[in-house]
């Protein structure tokens, strides 16, 4: 096969926002959890489990964590594209990083529900 | 004329012939100017006359036809339009960055025109030409300035990390003001395929906005701004 250079996947635009979103999202969660926490002042396990055992922050909490993975993928993805050259090598990184994030992602929701 | 219309001026230049260096050197050298000497460029000639071995393009001397272009003290600059006297000495002159160097400080330009061409750098429209002229509103025409004055000299395009990196892939900021020219012409009727062209993960979204390009733009155009614009205009179709 002649190397020939091939572009036009489109899937640009979709994580150029995606990326986005997932910046205001997790920007603003900070605000949220910072004030929360410096309202509450939680010095214990327990009002630790309080902050969290409370509905909207367990949502916005995961919506947290669900950006935060998102955003990571597209750019640890970026990373692959501008480092590793061969598409076999890259592929196979490209879906242990979604392995990776995926597993992640349920780990963190199970371990805010166990609160 | 007065003691100091002569004056001497001293360069670093980077220097390479491929067919006598096994690699790059940079030369130490000083140039004696006349008072008539004011631009970049006319201290480049009078050293040529010193040591014709030293390579470098040039053709209009006035900004136009962007062919001077070098990083001159660790910027992209045309030589024509660059105060000589305005810079801290030894004046540094290397070629483009991120392009093959053909010698001393010409580049190989090919992978930069390639980009330029990708976007179809001309007006697409299928209708009949008519009698005299397509013509637009005021405020149509008023959207191609700062787009349509790009002379092509390389001097965003090879300062730009992400077109560094993947010049065969990333259009580069040279190529996507060109790409805003076309698209936002009303008398253009391929937007849609245009825009198709560039929704990949690299031809438009490798531009991370560190305006590098903005920065060194000679005719100062701001291809960031045009970037943003094919951006919002993705979006728009998109939603």
């Amino acid at each position: 096969m002649v190397n020939r250079i091939v572009v036009g996947a489109h899937y640009g635009l979709k994580d150029w926002i995606a990326q986005r979103a997932t910046a205001v999202i997790m920007a603003v969660y900070s605000v949220i959890l910072l004030a929360a926490v410096g309202a509450i002042g939680p010095n214990t396990y327990e009002a630790w489990r309080g902050l969290f055992a409370n509905g909207f922050m367990k949502f916005i909490t995961f919506l947290f964590f669900i950006s935060l993975f998102y955003h990571a993928w597209i750019g640890v993805r970026d990373i692959w594209m501008d480092y590793v050259k061969p598409t076999g090598i890259r592929l196979v990184l490209h879906v242990l990083t979604i392995f990776a994030l995926l597993g992640y992602a349920g780990w963190a929701t199970q371990i805010l529900w166990r609160l | 004329m007065s003691a100091n219309t002569k004056r001497t001026v001293q360069f670093k230049i980077y220097r390479y012939d491929p067919d006598k260096d096994n690699a790059p050197y940079m030369q130490d050298i000083t140039v004696e100017l006349e008072q008539s000497d004011k631009k970049l460029l006319d201290a480049l000639v009078r050293l040529k006359v010193k040591d014709d071995s030293l390579a470098f393009r040039r053709s209009c001397r006035e900004g136009v036809c962007g062919s001077d272009a070098m990083n001159v003290n660790g910027k992209n600059r045309l030589a024509c339009l660059t105060d000589v006297d305005e810079l801290p000495q030894p004046i540094v002159l290397r070629p483009l960055p991120g392009l093959p160097v053909v010698r001393d400080l010409i580049v190989d330009m090919t992978q930069f025109f390639k980009q330029y061409h990708s976007i179809k750098p001309y007006l697409i429209n299928n209708d009949p030409p008519p009698e005299r002229e397509r013509l637009q509103s005021p405020e149509e025409r008023e959207e191609l300035n700062g787009l349509y004055e790009c002379i092509l000299c390389a001097c965003c395009s090879t300062s730009c990390p992400s077109f560094w990196w993947n010049p065969d892939k990333f259009v580069g900021p040279a190529g996507l003001l060109a790409a805003y020219r076309f698209i936002a012409d009303t008398r253009d009727q391929a937007t849609n395929e245009r825009l198709d062209n560039l929704e990949d993960p690299y031809r438009l979204f490798r531009c991370h906005t560190i305006m590098n390009c903005v920065d060194v733009c000679p005719k100062g155009l701001n291809p960031t701004k045009a970037i943003g614009k094919i951006k919002e205009m993705m979006v728009r179709r998109a939603v």
